[in-house]
């Protein structure tokens, strides 16, 4: 098309009538939340971390059921894991919540404000009719969702192949307690619930740096570096007294829902430590977006 | 559930659309805007002149809401954008620097994204605007496959969703080619016609000179020049061409008279500056003096002249290498 028909003076221009400009109705952040993920659906980055915790359940299911076919089930390992599909999804908790699912929300979290700040889009959506504050809030949901997103359709995968594979059973607790396999089902999805409690944490965390660094390598690398720094100060001789305070040690708070009876303290033992670190870190990512100077674009 | 809350009452329909005081800001060290004041009236196409780095586009970003002024503040149609936020854009819609879009969305999906952050039913405008831009053929594309000149039409899109009162155009002519810049000079020119006030940054003198009845022109962070451009060019003065039969005997007569200043003999004549009346007695010396006139042309300085003039103290003359913008 040629740039000679840049702006078509002949063509009529809408909203300068009567009404132009006059006060209407501004948008609620609900709104602002829904374009938030639209933007997340239209970026194929957004698809990496969601296709690692898809793979990796599969992954597991597929090696673990040719395993069996040419070892013997000796072992208790085996044994857990063939009782019922439903140790699956548990024992896929156990692995990604160390490492894997902190990486992923902090590749959306680090990327969601900083990422606008790179393209310059930021400025754009601020000459809108939205507050700053209602942008802030929409990407921090938006961040969370994406994280809760990658925990239950890890969840979700793990539990489908899981109990494709060895079948819908009834499940062993730490206990040693039987439950039924709908009870067991309600404990996979109440644990990968309250796991999302350090995770948002981790997420909080992103959303500061992301805003603070303006810089999405740098957010994202640092969201994660921090993880690793908590687990090497965990493993510090003579730290121990600190170790109950890390967001990294409750990754496994969720743990006390699979006892009989449910262990309760850990999980809100979990909800006060993840809160004295993520309550600030969002507070605070929400000033410096507040004040800050948009600058760049 | 409704996707829109309920906006305030409008603006005071006394405020003028931009009302700039004591407008400073500092980076560290750097003063990027020193005290500017602006006073933009309804109706207004008004130009915002100066050399890079002058301050032009801190200033706009200011009145934007984008950074914070260090001292000062500035008003959109009475409101502060520091102190009412989205609120203070309503009416309000424009670019500063380089129109940006979310490149892995289409045109249209960039539209109806700004549409939902602007409410107000401005999503029912799309069509309408995209139709304006001429951008309706590519609007599915993804932006990212845009060229800069579309970029800046779908820009102007952007800012027509929201029925602006005031339209803050920061280079908007950049990157079209000349079909494309005459074209956008007659919708600001149509736009303004409809009653929306336009503040238009540009590198393009000639443009200003033809769109903008008042002009602001900074340098250094300070307005040099602030009011309408009529007045400009007078202040600037009438300069007279003229070409003799003797040319050299002129030159004497002119260097005597007095009210004849800034005289310049050149290949094609005298130049100088006089008063209109002291130009009536200066010919009757000429012809006295035996020197028969073949053409007296009074020449007006262009916004050009008188830019080069206020932001380097020069005399008009055209520097070799100045970057303007």
């Amino acid at each position: 098309m040629s740039s000679a028909s840049a702006t078509s003076p002949a063509a009529g221009v809408p909203g300068t009538g009567a009404r132009a400009g006059a006060p209407g109705r501004r948008p609620f952040t609900w709104t602002v939340y829904r374009w938030e993920l639209r933007k997340l659906v239209s970026q194929k980055r957004s698809y990496l971390g969601l296709a690692l915790v898809v793979v990796l359940p599969l992954f597991f299911v597929v090696f673990q059921s040719v395993h069996q076919r040419h070892h013997d089930q000796g072992n208790i390992f085996a044994a857990q894991i063939t009782q019922s599909g439903l140790a699956t999804p548990v024992l896929m908790l156990l692995f990604l919540s160390a490492f894997l699912l902190p990486v992923v929300a902090a590749l959306v979290a680090g990327d969601i404000i900083a990422n606008e700040d790179g393209n310059g889009t930021l400025k754009t959506i601020l000459t809108r009719s939205v507050d700053r504050g209602q942008v802030f809030a929409a990407k921090a949901l938006a961040a969370m969702t994406y994280a809760a997103l990658a925990v239950f359709l890890s969840a979700a995968v793990a539990t489908a192949a899981g109990v494709a594979s060895w079948g819908f059973h009834a499940v062993t607790t730490y206990s040693g307690t039987v439950v039924s396999a709908p009870e067991a089902l309600l404990l996979v999805l109440a644990a990968n619930a309250v796991y999302l409690i350090p995770l948002f944490t981790i997420a909080s965390v992103g959303v500061l740096l992301s805003a603070a660094t303006r810089n999405s390598a740098a957010a994202v690398v640092g969201t994660i570096g921090l993880v690793i720094l908590l687990f090497i100060v965990a493993q510090i001789p003579g730290l121990e007294g600190i170790k109950p305070y890390l967001v990294t040690e409750q990754f496994q708070a969720w743990q006390g829902l699979l006892r009989t009876p449910t262990d309760w303290s850990p999980i809100a033992h979990s909800a006060w430590v993840c809160a004295l670190y993520g309550v600030p870190a969002l507070f605070a990512a929400y000033l410096v977006l507040l004040r800050r100077d948009v600058a760049g674009g | 559930m409704s996707e829109e809350a309920p906006r305030a009452p409008g603006p005071g329909d006394d405020a003028p659309p931009v009302r700039a005081r004591g407008l400073v800001k500092r980076y560290g060290d750097v003063l990027a805007v020193d005290h500017i004041d602006l006073n933009v009236q309804r109706g207004d196409v008004y130009g915002f002149l100066g050399p890079n780095g002058a301050g032009k586009t801190t200033t706009l970003r200011m009145a934007l809401g984008l950074i914070n002024p260090t001292e000062g503040s500035v008003e959109l149609f009475g409101r502060d954008p520091l102190r009412s936020g989205a609120r203070a854009l309503e009416g309000v819609a424009g670019f500063v620097e380089s129109p940006r879009f979310y490149p892995y969305l289409s045109g249209r999906k960039n539209l109806e994204l700004l549409a939902a952050l602007d409410g107000d039913g401005a999503g029912s405008r799309i069509e309408e605007v995209l139709d304006v831009v001429e951008l309706a053929p590519r609007a599915r594309h993804k932006v990212g496959g845009y060229s800069h000149g579309m970029r800046q039409r779908l820009a102007i899109a952007a800012a027509l969703l929201r029925s602006p009162r005031l339209l803050i155009l920061d280079e908007p002519a950049t990157g079209l080619d000349p079909a494309g810049m005459r074209d956008m000079r007659e919708l600001i020119r149509r736009l303004a016609g409809e009653g929306i006030t336009v503040l238009l940054s540009s590198h393009q003198l000639p443009e200003v000179q033809e769109l903008c009845d008042r002009v602001a022109i900074v340098d250094s962070g300070r307005v040099v020049y602030e009011g309408a451009l009529g007045d400009l060019r007078r202040q600037g003065g009438v300069g007279y061409l003229l070409r003799t039969t003797d040319d050299a005997r002129a030159l004497e007569v002119a260097r005597s008279h007095a009210g004849v200043e800034r005289v310049v003999a050149g290949d094609h004549g005298l130049s100088f500056q006089a008063e209109e009346q002291v130009v009536g007695e200066f010919s009757l010396e000429l012809a006295h003096s035996g020197v028969g006139i073949l053409a007296l042309t009074p020449e007006y300085a262009t916004l050009e002249d008188l830019f080069f003039r206020l932001t380097e103290g020069g005399n008009g003359a055209k520097p070799q290498a100045v970057a303007i913008g």
